[in-house]
């Protein structure tokens, strides 16, 4: 369909005739990102493996800490390699692990664990991140310079260190991980959103606020932050990952989640340890968790495509 | 130039004086000593341990202790391992990490920067997408993922391919063997390379489409001299700026492949300390590893400016 031909009058009046009502930013985006079949298939991946742990009690006879002494490391009941020790069967379909727990179970328990971190953490980057990154960029001046600096500063840290020690002197302490690792997630969201707001700031609408006596805070708040969207909602699809992957890292290092919970990196962790025996204590754990970040990685760079056409 | 390196070091300063600020305060906010252990001792015994290591002082004091002992290079002695300073454990364990990260980086950098640059010279061809795919799998798929099945594949099953045996150790350092060295580095490297072939790519797209490229090509030069003379010193400064990350997140890979390959590195002593809470001993780490990285920052931003006749570095 192609309007280009018509004449001027003609344009105006299928306008007219159609009633458009302009499209905004956001169908527009919408548009751009589900006609992107990686992004699209990620997604869908995605729902399927949160709702599976959201349901995971229901999905499977088993639960996740019960251990059955007659399937120990056993395999799934259709393992190819037919020279493992035992194979389980009935519902075990990712087989059992060296306590008898059913692997299937404990992966969607351990994404329940993984996405959960994920998905808190980044929004405690995000808060953080945000606001930090307004106010700078919305002062401006020796603040702004200040405030950067600070970030530049942390920037230069191997950070991952400091939220290992912040494990070990507070017990591994299940709600202190979202909020280290969120703390550590926070400097690249600050720089995004402060090079934002300082272009936001030379618009209209904000003087126009200005002028009618609205308050920094309120400014900063209210129309600032709500502008910003575009590009937080890129880089919040990317540091999800990320986050994901610095969860799994600590576990992995017995340093995260402790059982009998568990999340990907314990699992992964587990299977490390055995897989001369039962390589499918790794293989699975390991297989869903790179397909969830390689879902994450597809729908944040559908989503850069989407919302920032020019870059393409 | 010089005053500019002496300001940027001047600079680096604090910003070490601060991480081992908070790294201190935090270890001590760490409820527990170190010493707390199932059998109960003596109070005075305790006492007199905790006078050993200046635990009975106030914190503020315990800290310039600490900061006057750093200032001679002397990081304590270590609360778990007996008989053995901090300084030692790391003089150990240093060589090994640092070779094995050197290692890492040479490969990373060299197969990094020849993967971008074919990928950028086919662009949107199958070898661009094929090199593409592999740089994705590189930076999603975790070290800590690589290692067990590449150990699995080379270590445990020893794969054999046209009649050669091609397996090798699954750990053990053995004195940095060639042999023992292969996968811990091949995996440690990984992410570094895609990461860094895909930084190439995109440089060398943008310089390709330059007018100077396309003039040193029409005066008739040879292409390959037109790629190594005029394209890849161009695109290849991002690389500089990247160095310093990409020497942080060596680090932390370190952490993983010296825990799987049983590698005695510092990575491997700062993850059994902070399992043993050993603190002198993590913190000694955790200093050496930031030097590590914020001198490599400086050298990065340095080189940049040596580099870069758009950067100016009077100011």
């Amino acid at each position: 369909m192609s309007i280009v031909s018509h004449s001027a009058d003609n344009a105006a009046a299928i306008i007219a005739a159609r009633d458009l009502s302009g499209r905004s930013l956001w169908v527009d985006a919408r548009r751009r990102l589900f006609s992107n079949r990686a992004a699209v298939a990620s997604m869908i991946g995605l729902t399927v493996v949160g709702l599976m742990a959201l349901l995971a009690p229901a999905l499977s006879p088993y639960g996740f800490a019960t251990q059955d002494w007659n399937v120990v490391s056993c395999a799934p009941p259709w393992w190819p390699d037919s020279s493992v020790m035992c194979r389980a069967g009935g519902a075990h379909w990712f087989g059992t692990d060296a306590v008898g727990r059913d692997l299937f179970v404990r992966v969607l328990y351990g994404a329940r664990v993984s996405l959960a971190v994920g998905f808190v953490a980044t929004l405690v980057s995000l808060a953080i991140g945000v606001v930090y990154g307004a106010m700078a960029g919305y002062a401006g001046g020796t603040i702004d310079g200040l405030m950067m600096r600070f970030v530049d500063l942390l920037y230069s840290l191997p950070f991952i260190f400091f939220v290992i020690i912040l494990m070990v002197v507070f017990h591994r302490n299940f709600f202190l991980l979202f909020v280290a690792i969120g703390a550590v997630e926070w400097l690249t969201m600050a720089r995004i959103v402060r090079g934002q707001t300082l272009s936001l700031k030379q618009k209209e609408f904000i003087e126009a606020a200005r002028a009618a006596g609205v308050g920094s805070a309120a400014i900063v708040f209210r129309h600032v932050i709500p502008n910003l969207l575009g590009p937080v909602v890129v880089y919040v699809t990317l540091t999800i990952p990320d986050v994901i992957l610095a969860e799994s890292f600590l576990s992995f290092l017995g340093l995260g989640v402790q059982e009998p919970l568990t999340s990907w990196g314990v699992l992964i962790a587990d299977g490390a340890n055995q897989m001369e025996i039962a390589p499918w204590l790794l293989v699975f754990p390991a297989g869903i968790m790179a397909a969830a970040l390689f879902c994450f990685n597809f729908i944040g760079d559908g989503l850069r495509d989407a919302l920032d056409p020019k870059d393409r | 130039m010089l005053s500019y390196a002496i300001r940027r070091f001047l600079g680096a300063l604090p910003t070490l004086f601060i991480i081992v600020t908070f790294a201190f305060f935090m270890m001590r906010l760490a409820p527990g000593g170190p010493f707390d252990s199932n059998r109960h001792l003596p109070p005075e015994i305790e006492h007199n341990i905790e006078a050993a290591y200046n635990l009975d002082k106030p914190v503020y004091e315990q800290y310039l202790i600490y900061l006057g002992k750093l200032a001679r290079f002397d990081l304590g002695p270590s609360y778990k391992t007996k008989d053995f300073t901090v300084a030692e454990l790391i003089g150990e364990g240093l060589p090994v990490s640092a070779r094995l990260g050197l290692s890492a980086m040479v490969i990373a950098i060299a197969f990094g920067v020849a993967l971008g640059t074919a990928a950028a010279l086919n662009q949107n061809h199958s070898g661009d997408y094929g090199i593409m795919v592999f740089a994705m799998v590189g930076i999603t798929i975790p070290t800590f993922v690589t290692a067990p099945i590449l150990t699995l594949i080379f270590g445990v099953y020893g794969l054999q391919l046209f009649g050669f045996d091609l397996s090798l150790p699954v750990g053990g350092w053995n004195g940095g063997a060639l042999r023992n060295m292969i996968l811990p580095v091949i995996v440690l490297a990984l992410p570094q390379l895609a990461i860094i072939a895909r930084l190439v790519r995109g440089s060398t797209i943008e310089v390709l489409r330059s007018n100077y490229v396309l003039t040193a090509k029409a005066k008739g030069l040879p292409a390959y001299l037109v790629i190594l003379r005029h394209v890849m010193p161009a695109s290849l400064l991002p690389l500089v700026s990247y160095l310093g990350p990409a020497v942080a997140s060596l680090l932390t890979g370190s952490l993983v492949v010296e825990q799987i390959f049983g590698i005695p590195g510092i990575g491997r002593y700062f993850i059994q300390a902070a399992l043993n809470r050993d603190y002198t001993l993590m913190l000694g780490v955790v200093i050496v590893y930031a030097a590590f990285v914020i001198a490599l920052n400086l050298v990065a931003d340095l080189l940049y400016a040596v580099l870069d006749p758009r950067v100016s570095y009077k100011r």
